[in-house]
């Protein structure tokens, strides 16, 4: 089986697909990637199944080497990545030969970049997902976070044709949207202006698990411990410092502080991507307006993914510059 | 059983249906007798259906279902919810005071000697309310008021998986090593989560769980089977 050698790694680098599902009434929450856009896109980029595992960084990503020639997309925002002396632009896919280093350099900004390789990384999966559970030590390899020396085995692909995104996602720097409840009514409605009319920063303690803000203190009428509840991804809970904590991939699947809202799963990527530092503040949307954002940033995904296309060889591009004709501008390359 | 229930949103894909802001027996029973319910009618586009003490949360894909859907699927389950299956019951071995551990500190709190309070503890049988926290990890509830106390005031940074522990109202028994306030007072060998096994996870909310306190050679025993996954639990 080819094998994918971690040279260097990132300070946060795991294994991840999807997720782990169908295990919360069991303590197992889903985990999988903090923003799974960019995973579906890179993996798309290398010809793979929206599913296959990829590997996800914070910061610094790494260095790799390959005993195949293969298939790499990189997607994180800002991060410079090369193909042994070959620059690979993100929103594209690039070869990287056999004995040559992938260099995953540090993202500018955002904080979770993917690395994806056709085929998919083939560790094998644990409760039915090959994602990393760092706090449960299950998936991934070894339930671990990834270090030099490491050897990860990788599916079988044919794909070897680049290619490139028609455009790069932009994304809105709107305020991020939430969904009253399941406590909403154990706020009055000062906490509710206090929480919807602040402005938050995102503090360094945050990580896969959950990202604690600062800002406005919310105070719930009722006191901070409910008795446990299913805690659903991108749930806000509100402990005794007022302070928000909204709980991510990792979470604990049941958690005992009121929950006065829970993040939008259309804003969610985005939010997962503000740095410790970055502001952010909320607004109310209803289920159904949020579901509806949803599906419709689906969709979205998908035209943006059908309008992905091959990147042409030198031959053709010096073609379609006209260079033949001698007539392109020194811009055109 | 028809007990009045809430179905409170929480995002855009699960909602949750809380039946009252009690802990009690009848209570979960009627989360647990919901959960299978909708479990087993296998509704398209419900993907987890998630039980914990007093309500349940359905998650769903809002492709396939809306959460404004949700309330009249469960009007219409009301009709044809029966009790559920009876909970299996689990016999589990335990250490009491040994390892790092609470149960002297605890028995003088109570003004009673640690065999009264391991004969107070194992004469109960113990509901499992839920799941949560962790993988396999047990809330049981039952515990006797004498029993009841509050968390340590200084929480242990790590805690050993197995550990049977009394947290207010509550006794619990761990899977996992975990940062943990609650007052241990023995652990057992049994894994509550074994990812060798064909079922991982041991129990489900709904079982029952007695404990009989063994030696420590007895648990050691116990353990040494347990590491090499030879250790069979059958309920009751």
């Amino acid at each position: 089986m080819a094998m994918l050698d971690v040279l260097r790694a990132g300070p946060m680098l795991t294994v991840q697909d999807q997720g782990r599902f169908g295990l919360l009434a069991s303590g197992v929450s889903a985990s999988g990637p903090m923003d799974p856009e960019y995973m579906f896109i890179a993996n798309a980029l290398v010809g793979n199944q929206a599913n296959a595992a990829v590997l996800e960084f914070a910061g610094f990503g790494g260095e790799f080497r390959a005993d195949r020639d293969l298939l790499v997309a990189v997607i994180a925002d800002d991060c410079p990545v090369r193909c042994g002396d070959r620059r690979l632009p993100s929103g594209r896919s690039g070869l990287l030969r056999v004995g040559e280093t992938l260099h995953v350099g540090a993202i500018g900004s955002g904080v979770w970049g993917y690395i994806a390789v056709a085929g998919g990384i083939a560790v094998p999966p644990v409760l039915g997902s090959r994602a990393t559970h760092l706090r449960s030590g299950i998936g991934g390899l070894s339930g671990q976070r990834l270090a030099a020396g490491n050897r990860l085995p990788l599916a079988e692909s044919m794909a070897v044709q680049c290619m490139e995104l028609g455009s790069h996602p932009r994304r809105s720097t709107e305020q991020i949207r939430v969904v009253p409840g399941p406590q909403h009514d154990h706020f009055s409605v000062d906490a509710w202006q206090a929480f919807t009319g602040g402005t938050y920063r995102v503090t360094a303690k945050s990580d896969r698990m959950g990202m604690q803000l600062d800002g406005p203190p919310v105070f719930s009428a009722r006191g901070h411990d409910i008795i446990s509840d299913m805690t659903p991804m991108g749930a806000i809970q509100i402990p005794g410092t007022g302070l928000p904590v909204i709980l991510l991939a990792e979470r604990q699947p049941t958690g005992g502080y009121p929950k006065i809202a829970t993040v939008a799963s259309v804003d969610l990527p985005r939010l997962a991507q503000l740095p410790p530092g970055a502001a952010l503040s909320f607004t109310t949307v209803s289920q159904a307006v949020a579901e509806q954002l949803l599906l419709d940033d689906c969709a979205r995904l998908d035209a943006q993914l059908a309008q992905m296309r091959p990147v042409r060889s030198l031959v053709e591009t010096l073609l379609g510059e006209n260079l033949i004709d001698g007539v392109w501008s020194s811009t055109s390359l | 059983m028809l007990m009045p229930w809430k179905v409170l949103a929480a995002g855009d894909r699960a909602v949750t249906v809380e039946f009252a802001e009690v802990i009690d027996d009848e209570v979960n029973a009627a989360v647990v007798a919901l959960t299978e319910a909708l479990r087993a009618a296998d509704i398209n586009g419900v993907l987890e259906v998630v039980p914990t003490y007093r309500s349940l949360t359905i998650c769903y894909d809002p492709l396939k279902l809306r959460g404004a859907e949700i309330p009249a699927l469960l009007t219409e389950m009301r009709a044809t919810t029966t009790e559920g299956r009876a909970g299996r019951t689990w016999r589990l071995p335990v250490a009491y005071g040994q390892g790092d551990n609470d149960l002297a500190a605890l028995a003088a709190s109570r003004e009673m000697t640690t065999a009264e309070l391991v004969t107070l503890h194992a004469r109960a049988r113990y509901r499992v309310y839920m799941i949560g926290f962790a993988p396999g990890y047990a809330y049981l509830g039952g515990l006797s008021p004498d029993l009841h106390a509050p968390r340590r005031a200084v929480p242990r940074q790590r805690t050993e998986p197995g550990a049977v522990a009394i947290g207010g109202k509550q006794t619990s028994v761990s899977s996992v090593a975990m940062p943990s306030g609650w007052n241990i007072i023995g652990y057992t060998p049994v894994r509550l989560f074994d990812m060798r096994r064909a079922e991982p996870f041991l129990m489900r909310a709904g079982d029952w769980v007695q404990f009989h306190p063994v030696s420590m050679e007895e648990a050691l025993r116990l353990a040494a089977l347990a590491e090499d996954n030879r250790l069979v639990m059958e309920p009751v």
